[in-house]
């Protein structure tokens, strides 16, 4: 049922206190990537893609994977949120025995459609789904979300080859072009602009938007899914940290968690926010 | 000892068959089709055949999401690329899932020979025996390459599969059952047992009998599946025997003769020697040059025998 634009802002700010609530109750983790790939999943899960949480292993539903595997904490809140799992489960992050791994681990956690948290091969098992979709002659689609300091990773343009090669229309990469990376700013350790045309010249179709926007990451699936031939490539531009002004463009928040402090004013700002 | 078969050749024979029956199976290729044998498959079934070209990862990769939708896939290259360049990728992407991924290597060991220490995979076995989950065999020859190839195409879960490019000579009859974790007595003895897998199968047949013409008699278990280890055997030669020797195509450093030492030393502590490459690359040559080089012969072998035996 399509949902309306301010409803998914809603819960895609839902997602971000429950992101901001479960790093500071486990006390490690990575806010800045899951808070800027909170809009991009939130689109997914609650509008654009086919899924039935009640049927998790159903063979015509769409996937997704979280290449960029420490910002999971973002896609545990919306599975949570679609009824995959309990909302409490979100508390029990990173502990013991917990079924919420620091990074995704699907034999642990319903929902999730690979294991993943070594940078740069999401893609590559994205290129597998998609080409087993075309075998099978389903028409499910596969979206992968990547950072962009992944993007580094050579076996990334490896799988860009390969998927423009044979002809995946029916997968959608993600950029998460927060522009931040572990060491500093992307541009500084490893530039990786210009994207539009890299991926252009790897025959894929590109589309570049703001990926903290909910109409453009809409327009922009929609538009991808009515692309033929070639895979599509959504180059977000997002903010790292997005939704919680202390943490907004701050590479400190790459892998640090909240203090309790912090988290009852990040969970402030975020109730106040006008949507 | 009379047929030899490329074990490549059994594998590119056994997709053939299994493949065109079987929609389910996909095969990978990154590009060396035509030397894995996989191009034979390709060219019946073309379909189920996908290049990923020079792109290693890439192709392990997609093999896991491909295992994701219920295919049973099979990976194939050289295995220095297919382990060694991938192995992280082996890792995380299909053991960590326990993924229905079958990796298919060829062109192992020495015995690519003039191709020298570059294509000389002889450590991958080390490497791929640390993750859980995965099965590995070495098949002795042609025959058990294609009863093992079926096996892994029935059996669920990740498999390390290693065959070479010479043609091995046929050491099993035809009605040989295969079993995973299963090894095999080749050759009855109560002096000492020779350990071996592979290509090294024939060259410990070789010392067996030049040992048996001065009175030593030498059991030989073909312990094709390294990984679950047949423990039992091990020990029951170790009791009857008292003496191990294992013989490997592959560094001695953590292969067949690490896996068989760990169980004797926590088990039953015997003399024991490996015979393998010991921690050298190697170089351009002709294998059997290259055997005679790194005293992995039937006569080094026999050699080796006497000289475990004496410290019993």
């Amino acid at each position: 049922m399509a949902k309306s634009v301010i409803e998914l802002k809603k819960i895609a700010r839902k997602i971000r206190v429950l992101i901001i609530k479960m790093l500071t109750e486990a006390g490690s983790g990575h806010p800045g990537g899951s808070l800027s790939i909170a809009d991009i999943i939130t689109a997914l899960y609650f509008e654009i893609m086919n899924h039935d949480p009640k049927n998790p292993k159903w063979p015509q539903r769409d996937r997704f994977i979280l290449s960029k595997g420490h910002c999971v904490p973002a896609q545990y809140a919306a599975l949570a949120l679609c009824g995959y799992f309990d909302e409490e489960l979100l508390m029990t992050l990173r502990k013991f025995n917990s079924p919420l791994q620091g990074h995704p681990d699907m034999t642990r956690t319903t929902g999730l459609e690979i294991s993943s948290g070594s940078l740069g091969q999401g893609l590559s098992v994205g290129c597998g789904m998609a080409i087993a979709g075309k075998y099978d002659q389903k028409d499910y689609r596969v979206y992968v979300a990547m950072g962009d300091g992944e993007i580094q990773e050579g076996q990334v343009w490896e799988a860009a080859m390969s998927a423009a090669h044979y002809k995946l229309d029916n997968l959608c990469a993600f950029i998460d072009y927060n522009k931040l990376q572990i060491d500093g700013k992307v541009e500084d350790i490893m530039n990786v602009s210009p994207l539009q045309s890299k991926w252009t010249a790897f025959g894929w179709n590109v589309l570049e938007i703001d990926g903290n926007n909910m109409e453009e990451i809409l327009n922009a699936c929609y538009k991808a899914k009515n692309t033929k031939d070639n895979p599509t490539v959504i180059i977000a531009h997002t903010t790292k940290g997005k939704g919680v002004s202390f943490m907004e463009g701050v590479v400190g928040f790459h892998g640090v968690a909240p203090t309790k402090e912090e988290c009852e004013k990040a969970l402030k700002e975020l109730q106040e926010e006008v949507i | 000892m009379n047929d030899k078969v490329a074990t490549r050749d059994a594998y590119g024979k056994t997709l053939q068959k299994l493949a065109p029956k079987n929609p389910n199976i996909i095969v990978l290729d990154a590009d060396c089709s035509s030397s894995t044998r996989t191009s034979w498959l390709a060219k019946e079934c073309p379909q189920q055949f996908f290049n990923f070209g020079i792109a290693e990862a890439n192709m392990i990769g997609a093999a896991a999401g491909l295992a994701t939708c219920n295919k049973i896939v099979f990976t194939s290259t050289f295995a220095i690329f297919g382990s060694a360049r991938c192995f992280e990728q082996i890792r995380d992407s299909v053991c960590w899932p326990n993924l229905n991924v079958k990796i298919v290597v060829t062109h192992a060991g020495l015995s690519v020979g003039e191709d020298g220490a570059s294509h000389q995979a002889i450590e991958d076995i080390s490497l791929i025996r640390t993750l859980p989950n995965i099965t590995i065999i070495v098949p002795a020859d042609g025959i058990e390459t294609e009863k093992v190839i079926a096996k892994a195409a029935e059996t669920y879960g990740p498999f390390y599969i290693r065959l070479g490019r010479a043609k091995f000579p046929i050491i099993l009859s035809k009605d040989y059952k295969f079993q995973i974790g299963k090894a095999v007595t080749l050759r009855e003895g109560c002096d000492a047992t020779i350990i071996a897998n592979g290509l090294m199968i024939s060259e410990s047949i070789k010392a067996a009998e030049i040992l048996e013409k001065k009175g030593i008699s030498v059991r030989i278990i073909n312990m094709s599946t390294i990984k679950p280890i047949d423990k039992e055997a091990i020990i029951k030669a170790a009791k009857e025997t008292g003496a191990i020797i294992t013989a490997e195509e592959h560094t001695i450093l953590g292969g067949l003769g690490g896996a068989v030492a760990e169980v004797l030393v926590e088990n039953f502590p015997v003399p024991m020697k490996r015979i393998g490459v010991a921690d050298f690359f190697g170089f351009s040559a002709t294998p059997d040059e290259l055997l005679e080089y790194f005293h992995m012969t039937g006569q080094d072998i026999a050699q080796a025998v006497k000289e475990t035996i004496d410290k019993k």
